[in-house]
């Protein structure tokens, strides 16, 4: 590890005049950036410490939540209006990590965690992240649990969280601080794509703080659903994970959710299946069609290709589970 | 060896195996098996349990000394190669920072003699510890920092930048493979067995399965990193070490170091497991080299990734068996050969084949593993090294054949059941296999289990698999205990034996007192030291019995002190050692116990505070008198999902042929972990080995897989108990049969369930979808 100054900050004002500083960098929980600092993948100067900022969940005049990013993750899933009302954000943040982890990260951390992928991970392979320019070390090597949507020749690999996959499906906005002042981001725009610059992953300006994640009332919580694929039970990435919700009209989607997660530099909302099923009658074939339109430009790797059938699974299922079940009623 | 040699061996071996059974130790059975309700056998909970659990117990980072200093390794990020430029001094520097080693200024010392080359050999590998610039494996350490502080150390390590002049590495297995291959050797033995032409007997036979199985690299990863605390005393070199082998590690390290193996001390009172892994490697040497440059003690603890690294594990392999089976099941021929990855600085053939060789009656066999070399870290012994990953192919086979045939597997497995073993002729010392799946079946509830694909809750595809476990029987030679008796009744048994965790001290404990007539608390057993007594080498699950072994020749030897002190006024006046036993604090006539003197009056009589005795096992000539092997019927049931196609164990049992059972506790975590281990070995460990450049790309926990709780079921694990009649104690050791057959019965679970074979592991949902 590098060292580094370290500092607690009073307030967002305060966090941010610190934290636009070149080489400093907020601190979460830590799980992801002092383990990344260890391996010296990461080297700030100073760490501008969040974690006791923003720490409330509140309700929103439209009658939904505000979560403050110093939260954390454990936090959120006990929350009984988090379980009630987003449920689907209750069980994708409780398949994450473990118990530890979850109580040391916050939402900001979550949100802006690194990728596994373990050629970034190690110092000695070629990354195109850590060094821009020098290759991708992951398109023909170790890659199951890279990206099979949305990936660039330069970086193939994926965002890891779960907590994000639903908050794309849960239309969530997340209240960014920043030298010019504070600002509105929604979540499925906030991550971008690889493209050439797979260094830079995010919408943020550098130093941007933030300081809450907003989640609008909906109607498909009743009928909602987590589900996170992986060879082991607890403790793994999701190989795909899906978010899904759906709000019925008699047999006809009135309004459907669908986000992706382990496929893609960024949580997936699944825009293209959505399109196709809203407002049809819920067949076999309609979600097959859905899951085909977002899936047809899906491209596999060397260790992934079955992601892609898998994910077509997982989103037949979960969707056709949902549309059996009967109205979950909390 | 010369043809004289080689000729007087297979004499000696011929002699020994028909030797009447009373001239072979174990011979006669020991006196013990026959104490029905003593503390053998008892669950008794760890005597150290407290010590671990209120943080007492020290391991071997945890030694302070005054004035240490902590070591921090730079690996390499080739494979093979010359080091061109290592520019250490930005290192230098830093804060802290008390030297940077490299080969450059590293003192001069000699390769480890690898393992199973001398009988102390515990070098993991042969190469030169930095001693010169070349490179031999993608991770072999490049660079030592020195500091006052682990975080410093950390740090410097970073800024040591190394410039390497690329050699050609073989990293793939397909080149290496091309390169040629070498017949496997174990313990100085081929590994080849060719009898009564089986691939012929083969091709003849009416029924037939010929397939092809492979098994990943695995990683160890005992709780406990890799750690020693060194330093000199003059030209004595102290080791607090974690190491299944004191004596190994300190013979090893006084060759590497140009010194008399008595200057080398080294103890391990607590290993945080070790599961093969606990040897030496380059750390302990370059902890000692650095401390030796420095001036000053020296700790260091691998990091995980410093584990991945630099301490080999289980290698690949590739393996065929094919079975050529009568009508009625019985096998015309039993062929399992196929490759393994070693490396050009070790030897450790995965002998994955030994299983077959004693597993079951065939008409011939044809058993072969042929070695290729690639450049990584050495391989080496892993829980069961060639059983665990052997029985995978081995045992998915017989399933397969017993499917083609439409027998019952365990049916075609009892009806392959031998009356000897089929390729030494050896008889069994005790084998109870068949009972074990009897009462295994009955209590899993066997026969509900249906056709492939047929049984279906919801979503999950629901099936069983069964698979043999089998593990020999191993006592090592040099096996020697001392035992001290003192006036108050109280006896220390001591022996250069280990404690990993696994309840050694305990179990020995209560073999002692069982032994001297004493309480468990009045036995002190003393072991993780290479000044005790004796040699024994915790590996090859034979510390119970060469304890065993041990502790009763000085037993022996100590009742034969105590009858002398005890002369004509004792009670005991004229009997011989083998008339009498210990019991309530004395000796007593075995057959008249009333006829009995305590230790107490014994030693006051004769006027002695305490008396010691000290004894060499005998050689372990029963290994080749007999055929000695454990058993166990491994039954497990798994759900596999037909939408995701991820497999999840519902149960497991293991019904276990082990002897007798010293500690039902202890003995029933070591099959638990045993069975654990294995569903990772079926379903998700695998070494990230990256073939392009001979890295290993998941070196943490995050990344490379083992079991957590949600992962692992109820296990239930329960044993025949019967003393084998021709072991210490009736025991025959525990530690590694837990994991054998798992691998094969979980794959043939998931066939039973899905209808789909899965041959190469682990298992994983990519395989079903
Ligand atoms: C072994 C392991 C397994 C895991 N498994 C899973 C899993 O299965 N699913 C899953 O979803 N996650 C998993 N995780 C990841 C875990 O969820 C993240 O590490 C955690 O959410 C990060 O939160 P943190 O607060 O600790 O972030 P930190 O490590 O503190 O920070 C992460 C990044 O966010 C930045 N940051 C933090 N707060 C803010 C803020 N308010 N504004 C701007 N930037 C900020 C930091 O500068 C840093 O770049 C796992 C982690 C580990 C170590």
């Amino acid at each position: 590890m590098t060292p580094f100054d370290y500092q607690r900050a009073a307030d967002a004002a305060g966090a941010v005049a610190a934290g636009v500083r070149g080489g400093a960098k907020y601190l979460g929980g830590g799980t992801n950036l002092v383990d990344l600092m260890r391996e010296t993948i990461e080297r700030p100067d100073c760490l501008v410490d969040v974690s006791c900022l923003s720490g409330g969940i509140d309700e929103t005049p439209d009658g939904g939540l505000q979560i403050g990013a110093g939260v954390t993750n454990a936090a959120v899933a006990a929350d009984r209006r988090v379980r009630e009302r987003y449920p689907l954000l209750a069980q994708a943040i409780l398949s994450g990590a473990s118990a530890q982890i979850r109580n040391m990260a916050t939402v900001g951390g979550n949100i802006l965690q690194r990728t596994r992928c373990g050629y970034f991970y190690d110092d000695a392979a070629r990354c195109n992240k850590r060094r821009p320019g020098d290759g991708c070390d992951a398109v023909d090597g170790f890659n199951r649990n890279h990206a099979i949507l949305g990936a660039s020749p330069a970086c193939v690999a994926t965002h890891p969280s779960d907590m994000c996959v639903a908050l794309a499906a849960l239309d969530a906005m997340v209240t960014v601080e920043g030298p010019a002042g504070p600002r509105q981001v929604p979540l499925i725009g906030l991550h971008r794509l690889p493209g050439d610059t797979p260094q830079i992953e995010t919408v943020l300006e550098p130093g941007a703080l933030i300081t809450a994640v907003t989640l609008p009332p909906n109607g498909i919580s009743a009928r909602s659903r987590y589900r996170k694929v992986r060879d082991r039970s607890s403790y793994a990435f999701a190989l795909v994970s899906v978010a899904a919700g759906l709000e019925m009209e008699g047999d006809t989607v009135k309004d459907v959710r669908l986000a992706l997660g382990g496929v893609a530099h960024k949580p997936w909302r699944a825009l293209a299946a959505e399109a196709a099923l809203r407002g049809r009658l819920l067949t076999d074939a309609a979600l097959q069609g859905a899951a085909e339109a977002e899936l047809s430009p899906a491209r596999g790797l060397r260790d992934n290709v079955f992601k892609i059938d898998l994910a077509r699974r997982v989103i037949v299922d979960s969707l056709s589970s949902l549309a059996q079940a009967r109205e979950i009623v909390r | 060896m010369s043809l004289v040699q080689d000729t007087l061996q297979a004499v000696m071996k011929k002699a020994i195996a028909l030797a009447p059974d009373g001239f072979i130790p174990g011979g006669h059975p020991d006196p013990l098996i026959h104490h029905k309700h003593g503390l053998i056998g008892a669950p008794v909970s760890r005597i150290d349990g407290p010590l671990k659990v209120s943080g007492k117990a020290a391991f071997a980072a945890e030694f302070p000394v005054d004035g240490m200093a902590y070591a921090a390794l730079k690996y390499s990020s080739i494979p093979r190669g010359r080091i061109a430029e290592l520019d250490t001094r930005a290192a230098e520097a830093a804060p802290g920072v008390v030297l940077v080693m490299t080969h450059k200024n590293a003192p001069r010392l000699q390769p480890m003699p690898p393992f199973m080359s001398q009988p102390k050999a515990a070098g993991g590998d042969d190469v030169p510890v930095m001693q010169d610039d070349q490179v031999h494996w993608n991770g072999q350490p490049v660079a030592l920092v020195l500091a006052e502080t682990q975080e410093q150390a950390d740090h410097a390590r970073s800024l040591i930048r190394v410039a390497y002049e690329a050699g050609h590495g073989v990293t793939a297995l397909a080149e290496a493979k091309a390169n040629g291959s070498e017949p496997g050797l174990f313990q100085g033995e081929p590994l080849k067995l060719d009898l009564n032409d089986a691939e012929d007997k083969l091709a003849a036979a009416p029924h037939k399965v010929d397939v092809r199985y492979t098994t990943p690299r695995h990683s160890h990863n005992p709780i406990e990193l890799h750690a020693a605390t060194v330093y000199w005393e003059g030209d004595a070199l102290r080791v607090h070490d974690a190491t299944q082998a004191v004596d190994h590690a300190a013979w090893t390290l006084a060759q590497v170091f140009g010194l008399r193996e008595e200057q080398v001390h080294v103890t391990s009172p607590y290993v945080g497991g070790g599961f093969g892994s606990k040897t030496l490697w380059q750390h302990q040497i370059l902890a000692a080299a650095a401390s030796r440059l420095a001036g000053r003690p020296v700790r260091i603890m691998l990091s995980r990734e410093g584990v991945y690294r630099i301490v080999g594990g289980r290698t690949i392999t590739e393996q065929r068996v094919a079975i050529g089976a009568q009508d009625d099941g019985t096998f015309d021929a039993l062929i399992h050969t196929g490759t393994v990855a070693m490396t050009p600085h070790n030897n450790m053939p995965e002998p994955f084949i030994l299983p077959a060789r004693s597993a079951y009656a065939s008409r011939s066999f044809l058993l072969d593993v042929e070695t290729v070399k690639l450049n990584m870290v050495a391989n080496t012994f892993m829980r069961a090294p060639g059983e665990s990953v052997g029985t995978f192919g081995l045992e998915c086979a017989v399933d397969e054949l017993a499917h083609a045939m439409n027998i019952d597997p365990i049916e075609l497995r009892i009806r392959n059941e031998p009356e000897k073993d089929p390729t030494t002729g050896l008889p069994f010392s005790s084998r109870l296999i068949v009972e074990a799946w009897r009462r295994g079946a009955e209590r899993f509830g066997w026969s509900k289990r249906g056709a492939p694909g047929a049984r279906r809750e919801g979503e999950w595809l629901v099936g069983l698999g069964c698979a043999t476990a089998t593990y020999p029987y191993y006592r090592m030679p040099g096996g020697a205990a001392r035992i001290t008796l003192t006036r108050d009744g109280r006896a220390t048994i001591s022996i250069s034996a280990h404690e990993m965790g696994m309840g050694t001290s305990t179990a020995q404990t209560q073999v002692a007192a069982e032994r001297l007539g004493l309480t468990m608390e009045q036995v002190t057993f003393a072991y993780g030291d290479n000044t005790l007594p004796g040699v024994v080498l915790a590996g090859g699950s034979q510390q119970t019995a060469a304890i065993g072994a041990a502790v009763s020749a000085a037993q022996r030897q100590l009742f034969e002190t105590l009858l002398q002190l005890a002369g004509n006024d004792s009670p005991l006046a004229g009997l011989k050692p083998d008339e009498v036993g210990g019991s309530d604090g004395g000796l007593g006539k075995l057959d008249e116990p009333q006829i009995f003197e305590s230790y107490a009056s014994i030693l006051q009589r004769a006027q002695r505070e305490s008396v010691t005795a000290e004894a060499e096992a005998p050689p372990p000539l029963e290994l080749q008198h007999w055929s000695m092997h454990s058993h166990g019927a491994m039954f497990c049931e798994v759900r596999v999902s037909t939408v995701t196609g991820e497999v999840r164990v519902n149960r497991f049992l293991g019904v276990f042929d082990c002897g007798r059972i010293i500690n039902a506790k202890t003995a029933r975590s070591q099959f638990r972990g045993g069975i654990v281990m294995g569903l990772g070995l079926a379903l998700m460990e695998e070494t990230q080995f990256d073939e392009r450049s001979g890295r290993i790309m998941n070196p943490s926990l995050a990344e490379y897989h083992v079991p957590v709780h949600l992962d692992v079921p109820e296990i239930d694990a329960i044993w025949l108990d019967e003393p084998d009649p021709h072991t210490p104690m009736g025991a025959r050791g525990v530690g590694e049969i837990g994991i054998t057959g798992v691998g094969a019965a979980v794959a043939n679970a998931v066939f039973n369930a899905t209808g789909k074979r899965v041959r190469d592991l682990p298992i994983t949902l990519d395989k079903l979808l």
